[in-house]
């Protein structure tokens, strides 16, 4: 039994320690965002941000991750109050079949919290970790540039249970 | 098991109450009997009935029903403006249920760009007579003439300002009518929906970790399975110790039948873990049967075939001064999906209902009845969203898995899903392909004769009998892989627009149809026509350059169709393509055009290619797109939909094939079978749409996909002066092409 701490609250985990952390956030918290696309680190559909870092789940052993911060993709905002990079994704219809973008919005936040004006040769190259085959590739860019302007625009606070 | 009937909507409306078609109504929709009537558009043809495709609820709900699944195209968003359009309802106040046995029509397949022509042309039609009854019941409560009736906002509206809701009007029963041939269909110039961007409905949970996937259901009691598959194609599993993982945490149930294997556990991580050990406690025979890889194209040339003549046209008076030929080949290619496939089954009450992302519920229901040897109606597929699939992956696969599993846990929900390995390689493949070109030009650079040949195969093994399902292909009592067909023209399979749109005065068209192909293959998204557009529209070039001629002059030369004269000019316009034009060094231009199977959208692609001349390395760095898809419905989904043929067809042209060995398989993630990554996205991708209001729906799914192939290929090309004609296009072959 363990502690894991995702999107500000603490849970009980009664897991193997070397569960990939995706398997706790889908089965045990049952959360959606994070997808199963390789279990190999190789294609990104399940990175979840951990203290700060974009973290692909699928590889990451719930052992690694006591006293950590987890954020999924539930934790930035909800349909109802979505944050701004859910916005971004909304208003650019950055999607086809979506599998993909919740690990890309992840990654895209991530870059965002410690970079908050980069250049689109900063943002294709931390998007080249994940893997999108539907081809959506530069709605994909076009919602990561807004979403760093709405970033810019929005209060300054952080939304209820995102990644600080 | 005892076969069990599950009950559709119309016996329990049956049930509930009678059919009530008041006696106007019933004449003005009495359908014209005789084998000569004409038939409603669309899938009305197949489901005639108006409450097949919509349904009004008393309480004024409104609902559609369509057979296709939504796969991430957007058509539901789509269906649903068509509706509210026709039926002059708000946008949000209708919902849109896809495929499922239980409840929409059969629509067989999602493929082929069908789904706003098929079954969105049926939603428009059926709702619009289904405003007419209303109207008519309106005026017929007012004893007054219909024609001054109007509908706006879900009511209608009498000529003195009385206004009728919707569900108020008629019973839901009053549907169940025959569509009539003709409908009385909206003026496009009053569209307020139709034409739209409206947003996509599906996109807010996706994006906000909603329930949105079938590998996102979790039903109560759910329990997590994982197959343990043959290491290679015709394995056979000769020895199977499985006591000590039926020991581990959490497993359930070890089960064998035959070849198939297959592990459940409570949890999803031990049924992975128990996988694992299942696999290594399992001895397999194997047998070397790959053709070397290499060596693929000549296999396919020389294999048996049956070849049909599908096109000729003669004019001796057309001569020819120089003749050129060349061969093009293409080799397997993957699907690729993110997200491996999924299921869930349930056996209930003797029912299997199965929760799948397949192209097809009708299909597999037959499929999965036929494993499970029990009667169609104990069988429901519901359709629910997976990853993308771009044709025949392994969704069917992990429907009959799922099935077969939950058949042996009664009452016990069941989820499966693949490991990216078992996606990698056993889903069935994008065909190789073999094309063979030789064309002359007369003496005022004309083509005066074309000949064409295709090697290839029915590039469709999706299930509708249960052999097509690797579960039922494993089982101790196996079924047959059914024998492969050619898919029949007008729309074609391997010889998918094998036939030139071009206006030749002699052509000469053969279809080389090989039945047996050593690897699994079946339908990928546009299925021949991305191999035979990429050989036609690169020959083209070749043809173009021999003729001195530039290669946009030199298509509409040769095009008199006016639509595709139409998308050829505003792509090349809106590129700033000019005749003469010379590329910064080290860069080309390309151009491609095609008509979807000769019969659907049309598209024309220009593209501006960067190559390294040091490493090879090719890089799309601006590609722009003129698209004529008929009466548009979404233009924001038709611009997602080319945007993506762009990027997903550079993916396969520039990067992907299929590896095996003498006996497995070898591509099998995405080291091994590297795709399209973000230092490879253009600066950008633009989408010209060409809209035709009042005119059919042509789908747009498939139509990009080969002309971004050739306008790539002639922009390569055009950078280095070297002609490649082996799919794909990777940096290795193309430095050495520059290199020879």
């Amino acid at each position: 039994m363990m502690t894991l701490k995702v999107n500000g609250r603490d849970h009980d985990i009664d897991a193997d320690p070397d569960t990939p952390l995706l398997y706790v956030l889908r089965d045990d918290l049952k959360l959606n965002a994070a997808k199963f696309g390789c279990g190999l680190g190789q294609c990104g559909a399940c990175t979840v941000i951990v203290d700060g870092n974009a973290v692909m789940s699928c590889v990451t052993p719930l052992l690694l991750l006591e006293g950590k911060q987890v954020t999924t993709l539930e934790g930035l905002g909800t349909i109802e109050a979505p944050a701004p990079i859910q916005r971004a994704f909304m208003e650019e219809q950055a999607a086809q079949c979506g599998y993909c973008i919740a690990g890309m919005m992840m990654r895209a936040q991530a870059l965002l919290q410690k970079n908050a004006k980069p250049t689109d040769a900063q943002i294709r190259g931390e998007l080249e970790l994940n893997l999108c085959r539907c081809g959506t590739h530069m709605r994909i860019l076009r919602a990561v540039h807004r979403a760093a302007r709405l970033m810019q625009t929005a209060d300054a606070s952080p939304a209820p249970g995102s990644a600080q | 098991m005892n076969a069990f009937v599950i009950p559709d909507r119309r016996s329990v409306l049956k049930g509930g109450g009678a059919l009530i078609v008041s006696f106007s109504l019933r004449n003005a929709f009495a359908q014209e009997e005789g084998a000569a009537a004409p038939k409603p558009p669309g899938s009305l043809a197949q489901a005639p009935y108006l409450d097949s495709w919509i349904r009004i609820d008393a309480d004024g709900s409104i609902t559609v029903f369509t057979g296709k699944a939504e796969l991430g195209q957007g058509f539901k968003t789509a269906f649903q403006q068509i509706a509210a359009e026709e039926l002059d309802v708000p946008f949000e106040s209708l919902k849109v249920v896809t495929a499922d046995t239980g409840r929409t029509p059969n629509e067989g397949y999602t493929s082929g760009s069908h789904s706003t022509p098929d079954s969105g042309t049926a939603i428009q039609n059926a709702a619009a007579q289904v405003r007419e009854i209303l109207v008519a019941e309106a005026a017929r409560r007012r004893g007054l003439p219909a024609e001054n009736f109007r509908t706006e906002d879900g009511m209608v509206i009498s000529p003195d300002g009385e206004r009728f809701r919707y569900g108020d009007l008629i019973p839901a029963e009053t549907l169940h009518v025959r569509a009539r041939p003709k409908s009385v269909l909206k003026d496009p110039a009053t569209f307020k929906i139709m034409g739209q961007p409206v947003p996509r409905v599906d996109i807010p949970a996706k994006v906000t970790g909603g329930a949105a996937y079938v590998q996102d259901m979790r039903l109560p009691g759910m329990v997590h399975a994982r197959v343990v598959r043959p290491p290679s194609y015709g394995a056979e599993l000769t020895a199977c110790d499985s006591a000590g993982v039926e020991k581990l945490p959490g497993v359930v149930k070890v089960i064998r039948d035959g070849n198939f294997l297959a592990v459940v556990a409570a949890r999803e991580f031990q049924a992975v873990k128990a996988m694992k050990a299942l696999s290594a406690a399992s001895k397999w025979k194997e047998t070397a049967s790959l053709p070397e890889q290499q060596d693929l194209p000549r296999v396919l040339t020389s294999l048996p075939s049956q070849d049909t003549t599908i096109f000729q046209r003669s004019d001796p008076s057309a001569v020819g001064r120089i003749t050129i030929e060349a061969s093009y080949t293409r080799p397997c290619q993957s699907h690729g999906s993110i997200g491996p496939s999924c299921a869930v089954a349930q056996l209930t009450d003797g029912v299997m209902t199965v929760w799948t992302h397949t192209q097809g519920v009708y299909p597999d229901r037959q499929g999965i009845a036929e494993m499970l040897r029990v009667p169609l109606e104990s069988v429901r597929c519901i359709h629910v969203e997976g990853s993308g699939c771009y044709g025949h992956n392994g969704a069917d696969d992990a429907a009959a898995d799922a099935a077969l599993i939950a058949r042996a846990l009664p009452g016990v929900p069941v989820r499966v899903q693949w490991m990216r390995e078992q996606e990698h390689a056993w889903e069935p493949f994008g065909p190789a392909m073999v094309t063979k070109l030789k064309a002359s030009l007369d003496g005022n650079g004309a083509i005066s004769d074309w000949n064409f040949e295709v090697w290839s195969n029915t590039h469709s093994m999706r299930p509708g009998g249960a052999g097509s399902m690797l579960a039922a292909q494993h089982m101790a009592q196996p079924f047959a892989v059914p024998a492969p067909k050619p898919l029949p023209l007008p729309e074609g399979g391997g010889d998918r627009n094998a036939i030139p749109i071009y206006r030749f005065p002699n052509a000469h068209v053969v279809h080389h149809f090989i039945p047996a192909m050593p690897l699994r293959i079946s339908a990928m998204r546009s299925l021949g026509a991305y191999h035979n557009v990429f050989s036609i529209e690169s020959f083209m070039d070749e043809l173009a350059t021999a003729a001195g001629a530039d290669p946009v002059e030199f298509r509409l030369r040769h095009l008199e169709d006016r639509r595709g004269r139409d998308v050829i000019e505003k792509a090349a316009q809106e590129f700033g393509w000019r005749k003469g034009q010379q590329a910064p060094p080290d860069r080309g231009f390309g151009f491609a055009f095609a008509r979807y199977k000769n019969l659907a959208a049309y598209c024309a692609i220009a593209s501006e290619v960067e190559v390294n001349s040091e490493t090879g390395r090719p890089r799309l760095v601006r590609a722009v797109a003129a698209v004529d898809s008929g009466q548009v419905v979404n233009p924001d989904g038709l611009t997602n939909q080319i945007e993506g043929a762009i990027m997903q067809s550079m993916s396969w042209t520039l990067y992907e094939s299929v590896s095996f060995d003498d006996t497995r398989i070898t591509s099998i993630d995405w080291q091994t079978y590297p795709i399209l990554r973000f230092d490879s996205v253009p600066e950008s991708v633009e989408v010209h749409i060409i809209n035709r209001p009042g005119l059919p729906f042509l789908g747009s799914g498939e139509t990009g996909q080969g002309p971004a192939a050739a306008s790539i290929a002639n922009a390569i090309a055009n950078a280095t002066g070297k002609r490649l004609r082996d799919l794909p296009l990777t940096r290795r072959r193309i430095k050495d092409a520059i290199d020879a």
